[in-house]
């Protein structure tokens, strides 16, 4: 949307106070996400930019909280416990998520519509309620505070992005591809494997990363599940905030951007790569 | 590619699935209690030693807050995963009569005092319930920030309704209990009586509508911890806090907190054990004997401004860990503190907990 | 030719079609559609099977929970089949208070007597001291049971606690509903509202609804811009400012959460500036954070992306030629943008508001944070119902319900108008 030649005046003051005003919107955006870096290097114990920090003197800064986060064995802990329930989570969640989205755009596929609906669900139902049932559900199994419940609960609430990003993948998939692999006589495994996976592949990473994602940020339910062998770090960031919130909140907060811009990063890169092979293939 | 990162994050799996299961072993308690510096005090004082004497690791969580809720879902879902949680003599009193703890026989748990006293006498009178055992005695009072203060603070709890002589925002606990006696204490009622009047629906009224006095300028906090940070930041001028967490402030951050002990508010605190442990009785029974003792209960007090429960502990508090500030007059149970102090009714709280609860949360909602 | 077209011919046919090893087409076409389909769900089952034992089993037994209420019944069995007999009028018979003292004795025994009593506690505050206080000698209680137990408190006179007591002998029991929408038993058994002083579920559903719609609100207001913006711009630009989009989308909730916190306490960055430009003095820094205000702002960063995801989706398909159009044929920017751009946007903003919405009401962590006591949502209540020291389980799984089905309610018109299948992300 450029401005043509022949606007009038009060058309060129609209299209630039519209460009100042998603300039605006766009730093509310970024904003408080930027942020947290820079005040997580603060050489003092407070959340706000001291003089030493503004007039770019470098005592103002310090790695101490960064210090204080990789030395402490309980946030390291706490981190461990978190990748390990997202990767096994991912792992499960991409599984089936894949292999339901693939049942469903089947055409034979019998109540789709409702079905989809039931499978997506998990995303809409208020997490203070799934946390609460979850919670009382596994305490008659004995489960709480058990990595086992905390990655089912992780592949239920991961899911629903798989089954979205893979049945969007699908959607653009030209189903004569299949047919003409089959006519040519290959079996329903080698179909899998050599067309349809490939083909698949970026919606399942994508897939793959929003369930990694989900797993890593999720508190609700980890509140009520997770004991103390299993707490992952947003609950240590969740008790820090509400109690005596200090900067190593905001050391593991720049560390959580950097890995957000990482996936995005990676989300991206698998995006035009898809760009660039759809642009080859008709349709 | 694609195959490395799977590997990868398979061995991942495999490593860090076992870590875990390595702390599910029988030798560990799971202890729960409510964080901070208090919590710390109670590694220093009893955890680490008592791991060191024999060999129990304690898995440390800090969710007394939600204590009986906590015990109340284990023990009814029959999965027991908390062997000592520490509570509030009113939620022990509640968890008890609901038949949620273990009964304790006190001449078969408790150590005797180490002047030969038996545990019955030694304790504080009236603090030990049926399934509670009392560890320290805190203070609930106002505490506030010298800086705000530059001509003195509140002296008197009518001073902190008076926001033109101390303006600033006020850090209340967001739970009925004590805000309503403070609320009725300054409006006049005599503290022998607050209870009385708390108990009639004029009372709450009352003490409802002094509250309202102030609510413009109140700020809710949840946990221990918050009230010195609230303070620290200024986000608050006033707040009410545990006397052991402005102490463990003044001391180890040399905050220029003050506190106010006019009408403080003193309870117990201490052990409870959630029916359903079977097996791992006997490791609680000496977790508990041990940290109980008379020597045990003093060495909290060096890290710590609560009072021990135990009266023979009372000789051996010296100072505070690492400098030689006598520890005597930050306790609330020093004589001067005690002058205005109320005891915490925990009967009374029991009765009209539920209902003055939704109240306050409806008075907090409008 | 597909599968449909065959069997048109097959149908309309007047002779039957047969296959190559005699079988009508018509049946065995029937009989491969069936194999596709078991095929196609059977690659479902697995998830479905999954999500029916963790999620679905859980939040039935949730539900089924805020309605179960075998306390009086199960604790004081003598007592409840006792007061069946008994007419509701003036204080009951002797019968009665036998029962009761017999189950007493066994309730301190097994010391369950407790639980009744915080049951009726909790609806007649100061009796839980009279029942424990009798229990503790109800060994020693002799006939006649009614003089004995009048004599030890005189609260056991009152009809409204036998009423009470007797309609809490049913298993299954509406009370936490009644709770949980601010309305009560009366003395007489009449549903009733409940005394002003102690109204807030109402008060808290309807703020939940009113602050969710003002996110919303908020949330298209920043969204449509920026989508619009989005869609009109060279695809290389797009999708760098797409990422200005897509970072906060992906930054933890507690990590932005934090940052709102950090900005506006107090103490804090935008309050800084304020004070250093003048506009508000040291002592008279703004209070944005832990009130409404603070929940709205964190809340509408959070959601945004909601907004502008689905909203972008669509405006990217509309041809720029047809606002072209309508200018060439002499409508106004203003004209041209409501009658024709904005129409063509509606399926986009109909997605990007229910999805916002019914995220926002179910909100838990931000509330809780940043909320203060004036921000918090009913998710907060709800979970202080379930973990708090005063819990009530049941309350709690009553309020859980009713936001339940409302989130349900707004997911079937989502459902209905746009379709789960249609939702995108980046």
């Amino acid at each position: 949307m450029s401005l043509p030649a022949y606007a009038s005046t009060g058309e060129r003051a609209w299209y630039y106070s519209y460009r100042v005003i998603c300039g605006l919107i766009f730093l509310f955006l970024m904003f408080p996400i930027i942020v947290i870096v820079p005040l997580s290097f603060n050489a003092q114990p407070y959340f706000t930019f001291t003089r030493e920090m503004l007039s770019l003197n470098p005592e103002g800064f310090s790695t101490r909280w960064y210090n204080a986060l990789f030395n402490s064995s309980r946030w390291m802990a706490a981190i461990q416990n978190s990748f390990f329930i997202a990767i096994c989570s991912t792992l499960i969640a991409t599984t089936l998520g894949t292999l339901a989205a693939l049942g469903l755009s089947r055409p034979h596929m019998p109540a789709r519509a409702f079905i989809t609906a039931f499978l997506i669900s998990p995303m809409v139902v208020p997490l203070i309620i799934t946390g609460a049932a979850l919670f009382s559900f596994y305490a008659r199994l004995n489960l709480t505070e058990s990595f086992v419940s905390i990655i089912l609960a992780h592949v239920v609430l991961g899911t629903p992005f798989v089954v979205i990003t893979v049945t969007a993948a699908l959607s653009g998939f030209d189903q004569s591809l299949i047919r003409a692999a089959q006519n040519l006589g290959a079996s329903q495994t080698t179909t899998f494997f050599k067309i349809i996976l490939p083909l698949l592949l970026p919606g399942v990473i994508s897939g793959a990363l929003f369930a990694f994602i989900t797993s890593l940020d999720e508190v609700v339910v980890v509140l009520f599940l997770a004991g103390p062998a299993q707490e992952p770090m947003t609950v240590r960031m969740f008790s820090g905030l509400r109690e005596n919130i200090n900067p190593t909140i905001l050391a593991v907060a720049s560390v959580l951007v950097f890995m957000s811009i990482i996936l995005l990063t990676t989300l991206e890169l698998i995006r035009r790569r898809q760009e660039r092979m759809r642009g080859m293939s008709p349709g | 590619m694609l195959r490395k990162m799977l590997l990868a994050s398979a061995a991942t799996v495999v490593v860090t699935a076992a870590t875990p299961a390595l702390t599910q072993d029988a030798d560990s308690l799971t202890i729960v209690s409510w964080g901070g510096a208090y919590e710390r005090s109670q590694q220093l004082a009893y955890y680490e030693p008592f791991t060191e004497e024999t060999g129990v690791e304690i898995l440390q969580e800090s969710e007394s807050a939600n204590g009986l809720a906590g015990i109340r879902s284990q023990v009814e879902a029959g999965n027991v995963s908390w062997d000592v949680v520490d509570l509030l003599q009113s939620d022990a009193q509640r968890a008890c009569d609901e038949g949620l703890l273990e009964v304790i026989d006190p001449a078969e748990w408790l150590a005797d005092g180490d002047d030969g006293t038996p545990p019955e006498e030694d304790f504080i009178e009236n603090t030990m319930g049926d399934c509670f055992i009392p560890q320290i005695l805190y203070a609930t009072m106002f505490a506030y920030n010298t800086e705000a203060f530059p001509d003195g603070g509140p002296q008197t709890v009518e001073d902190i309704w008076d926001l033109e002589a101390f303006p600033g925002t006020r850090a209340l606990q967001r739970i009925p209990q004590k805000n309503l006696e403070w609320a009725l204490l300054a409006d006049g009622v005599e503290p022998d009586q607050v209870y009385e009047v708390l108990a009639t629906e004029e009372g709450q009224d009352q003490a409802f509508a002094k509250l309202d006095e102030i609510r413009d300028s109140v700020i809710w906090w949840e946990e221990g911890a918050q009230p010195p940070q609230l303070l620290a930041d200024q986000e608050a001028v006033i707040a009410t806090a545990y006397n052991g967490r402005i102490f463990d402030a003044q001391m180890n951050e040399d905050q220029p907190f003050e506190i106010m002990w006019d009408h403080q508010m003193f309870e117990v605190d201490g052990w409870v054990i959630p029916v359903g442990n079977e097996d791992e009785l006997d490791t609680i029974k000496e977790f508990i004997r041990f940290s109980t003792d008379t020597q045990r209960l003093a060495d909290q007090a060096q890290y710590i401004a609560y009072g021990p429960a135990r009266n023979s502990s009372a000789s051996k508090v010296s100072t505070f860990e690492g400098t030689d500030i006598e520890m005597a007059p930050h306790m609330p149970t020093n004589p001067e503190n005690l002058e205005t102090a109320i005891a915490f009714d925990v009967q009374f709280w029991a009765d009209y907990g539920d209902a003055l609860e939704e109240r306050f949360n409806a008075w907090l909602a409008q | 030719m597909t599968d449909a077209t065959m069997a048109d011919m097959a149908a309309s046919g007047g002779q039957e079609l047969k296959t190559s090893d005699g079988r009508s087409l018509k049946a065995a076409l029937k009989a491969s559609q069936s194999v596709e389909r078991r095929r196609a769900f059977l690659l479902v089952l697995p998830l479905l099977a999954l999500l029916v034992a963790s999620f679905i089993i859980p939040i039935g037994q949730l539900v089924t929970r805020s309605v179960y209420n075998p306390e009086v019944a199960s604790y004081l069995p003598e007592t409840s089949s006792a007061l069946s007999g008994w007419n509701g009028e003036g204080v009951p018979d002797e019968e009665v208070f036998a029962a009761l003292a017999a189950d007493m004795v066994v309730g301190a025994e097994n010391r369950t007597i407790g639980r009744v009593a915080a049951r009726i506690n909790r609806e007649m505050p100061g009796t839980r001291s009279m029942i424990m206080g009798l229990s503790r000698s109800a060994e020693e209680l002799q006939p006649p049971y009614r003089e004995a137990f009048l004599a030890d408190d005189e609260g056991w006179g009152e009809q409204a606690l036998w009423r009470f007591l007797k309609r809490e002998t049913r298993i299954i029991t509406p009370a936490y509903y009644l709770i949980a929408t601010d309305l009560e038993y009366n003395a007489e058994g009449e549903i009733v509202q409940r005394p002003e002083n102690y109204q807030v579920y109402r008060t808290l559903f309807w703020r939940t609804a009113w602050m969710s719609l003002t996110i919303t609100a908020l949330c298209v207001l920043l969204g449509y811009p920026i989508a619009h913006l989005l869609a009109t711009q060279p695809l290389r630009i797009a999708n760098i400012l797409m990422i200005l989009v897509l970072l906060p989308f992906w930054t933890s909730l507690l990590v932005r959460t934090s940052s709102w916190i950090v900005l506006l306490q107090q103490q804090g960055v935008i309050n800084d500036m304020l004070v250093w430009l003048g506009v508000v003095t040291d002592s008279g820094r703004l209070r944005m954070i832990y009130n409404k205000t603070g929940t709205i702002i964190a809340m509408t960063h959070i959601l945004l992306p909601f907004m502008i995801l689905p909203l972008y989706s669509v405006m990217k398909t509309i041809p720029p030629s047809y606002m072209r159009a309508a200018r060439s044929l002499g409508a106004t920017q203003t004209y041209a943008f409501t009658r024709v751009y904005l129409p063509l946007t509606i399926p986009g903003l109909a997605a990007g508001v229910l999805l916002v919405f019914i995220l926002a009401i179910g909100y838990y962590i931000t509330p809780a944070l940043v909320g203060g006591d004036s921000g918090i949502f009913i998710s907060n209540l709800i979970a202080s119902n379930m973990q708090s020291s005063l819990a009530n389980l049941k309350l709690g799984a009553a309020l859980a319900t009713i936001l339940l089905v409302l989130v349900m309610l707004f997911y079937f018109v989502f459902n209905k108008l746009i379709g789960v299948d249609r939702l995108k992300f980046g």
